[in-house]
């Protein structure tokens, strides 16, 4: 091999100044990589908006006995912050995943142990006199909300069905479409989701069929078209997407209680003297909130539900 | 600026860039509406991240030799360490409004904040022994063997997520197998060494 001639070597500046070129590269492109992998995890803020706007109720009724007192959290907030383990087990991604739920048509089916099952459209479920309940929500992970929701009492829909003597609980159903429902593969729950209620339950008058919050129509991460809120319980009782009502002698399977049967009871009412098996409900985080708040018997809703469970043992009945 | 300090500039600043934009979000209030739960989890799993990255070192340079990478594991060890005393800071204020009594019942309650808890308490003499002066104090040896508790720290870190998630085990599983290919190279290359009628350690290598 023969030695390179002089001018051929790289002058030393130069070799120097090619060597800190390449290493702005490495460090701009490395940080780079870093702050994209960075964005990709950070909760979106905003949802992005339906292709239709959801369309404005006009004008709801608001009985004064179901507005809960307290500032509702903003629309933003309760369309951001999901748990719809069909979309995503990532709450600050639902709102996008969820985007693809086809809610129109859509029908619930209603039967069972009825005495005149039907089958509502959409238009059915609007045609209910709809009203404005301002409710505490509260998640079984320690975080809660107040939700302006809009709907109607469960047990109107059951008075028109007439539920028949042998019923004593009421199952309900999740739509289940696999080619929208991505995550529904990987979640580690079974789906079709599944919940149910005590008949004296679903008759209460807290219990709320929900059509819409804020005065609009349902926004698909939060259960579009029609959804259960049962205020005095975890939020996962609060079934969404509602494709079946039946009407049942038999205490009805609940997902939850499937999965993690210590964890998740049938009744999941909110109870701050019993504790989940690995965290505490005594406390809670009121979203929007920086410190905990304490966790209220019955979600707050004591005067009005504590009846029905009068002599069980709620430690055994969790 | 040699190589391996170079590279050393480079994983800091990538280590240190989620915690500054972390800060940045959380100032400009764009964390989402939990910012709090997403600041915990997400600290905690850059805790989990620099921590096999720090395990990471031993198996690159036994798998290709890479041993400019020595220079940087101090680091990246002392960076799990901050990433974890920020997560366990953020939990005792926010969740726990600084009440150390609630604190230790907590911990003596739930099992994933005990097993928390003691990876925190196992990584505090590792990270107090970093310097060099530790080193010489405890002998070679000796330190070697209290630091082969990065270990036990990485196996309860990821203990402490599996325990908390609900029903979707991906991300803790994907910690978990991670350590596991590390353990495995490990476990490998001390067959071999004792094969060979080595000492299990690294041999040194021409550069």
């Amino acid at each position: 091999m023969t030695s390179p001639d002089r001018n051929e070597i790289t002058p030393e500046p130069l070799y120097l100044n090619r060597r800190n070129f390449i290493r702005a590269g490495v460090f701009a492109g490395s940080a780079a990589v870093t702050g994209l992998i960075y964005r990709a995890y950070r909760p979106d803020t905003i949802a992005p908006l339906p292709e239709e706007a959801p369309q404005a109720f006009g004008e709801l009724a608001k009985r004064p006995e179901f507005q809960a007192g307290e500032e509702p959290n903003s629309f933003e907030d309760i369309t951001n912050y999901n748990n719809f383990y069909e979309f995503s087990t990532s709450k600050t991604a639902v709102a996008r995943e969820a985007q693809a739920l086809k809610t129109d048509p859509w029908s619930v089916e209603v039967g069972g142990m009825v005495e005149s099952p039907r089958t509502l459209s959409l238009q059915d479920i609007l045609n209910f006199p709809q009203e404005e309940r301002i409710y505490r929500f509260r998640c079984v992970e320690a975080w809660s909300m107040v939700i302006p929701w809009v709907g109607f009492p469960l047990a109107a829909l059951l008075e028109q069905v007439k539920p028949t003597s042998e019923a004593k609980y009421v199952a309900f159903e999740t739509a289940y479409d696999r080619s929208v429902m991505q995550s529904s593969f990987s979640a580690g729950i079974d789906f079709p989701y599944v919940e149910g209620l005590r008949l004296d339950e679903a008759l209460h008058p807290l219990t709320l069929l929900a059509t819409g919050l804020y005065g609009r129509q349902m926004p698909k991460q939060n259960g579009a078209p029609i959804r259960l809120v049962v205020p005095w319980k975890y939020g996962f009782k609060s079934i969404k997407s509602i494709v079946r009502i039946m009407l049942t002698d038999k205490e009805p399977p609940t997902t939850w209680n499937i999965a993690a049967p210590r964890e998740y009871g049938f009744y999941s009412n909110v109870n701050p003297n019993v504790d989940h098996p690995r965290w505490s409900q005594k406390r809670e985080r009121r979203i929007g909130e920086i410190t905990m708040r304490e966790t209220l018997m019955f979600n707050g809703y004591e005067k009005e539900v504590a009846d029905l469970y009068r002599g069980m043992d709620l430690e055994k009945f969790y | 600026m040699d190589n391996a300090r170079f590279l050393k500039l480079i994983l800091g600043v990538n280590a240190l860039l989620p915690l500054g934009l972390l800060l940045f979000d959380a100032a400009s209030a764009t964390l989402g509406a939990n910012p709090i739960e997403y600041f915990l989890r997400a600290t905690g799993v850059m805790t989990l991240v620099m921590l096999l990255a720090t395990l990471a070192v031993t198996p690159l340079r036994k798998l290709f030799g890479w041993n400019i990478l020595i220079k940087s594991r101090r680091m990246l060890g002392l960076l799990a360490f901050l990433y974890c005393s920020i997560h366990l800071v953020t939990y005792s204020i926010f969740d726990k409004s600084g009440n150390i009594t609630a604190i230790v019942s907590d911990v003596a309650q739930r099992p994933f904040i005990a097993v928390g808890m003691a990876a925190f308490l196992v990584m505090l003499p590792l990270a107090v022994t970093s310097t060099n002066g530790a080193i010489k104090k405890l002998g070679g040896k000796n330190w070697q063997r209290l630091h082969r508790l990065s270990y036990l720290v990485a196996i309860l870190g990821v203990v402490h997520f599996w325990m908390i998630v609900k029903s979707d085990l991906f991300y803790p599983a994907l910690f978990a197998a991670g350590l596991a290919v590390l353990f495995g190279i490990r476990l490998f290359y001390r067959k071999t060494a004792k094969k060979e009628g080595q000492k299990p350690g690294l041999a040194l290598r021409p550069d």
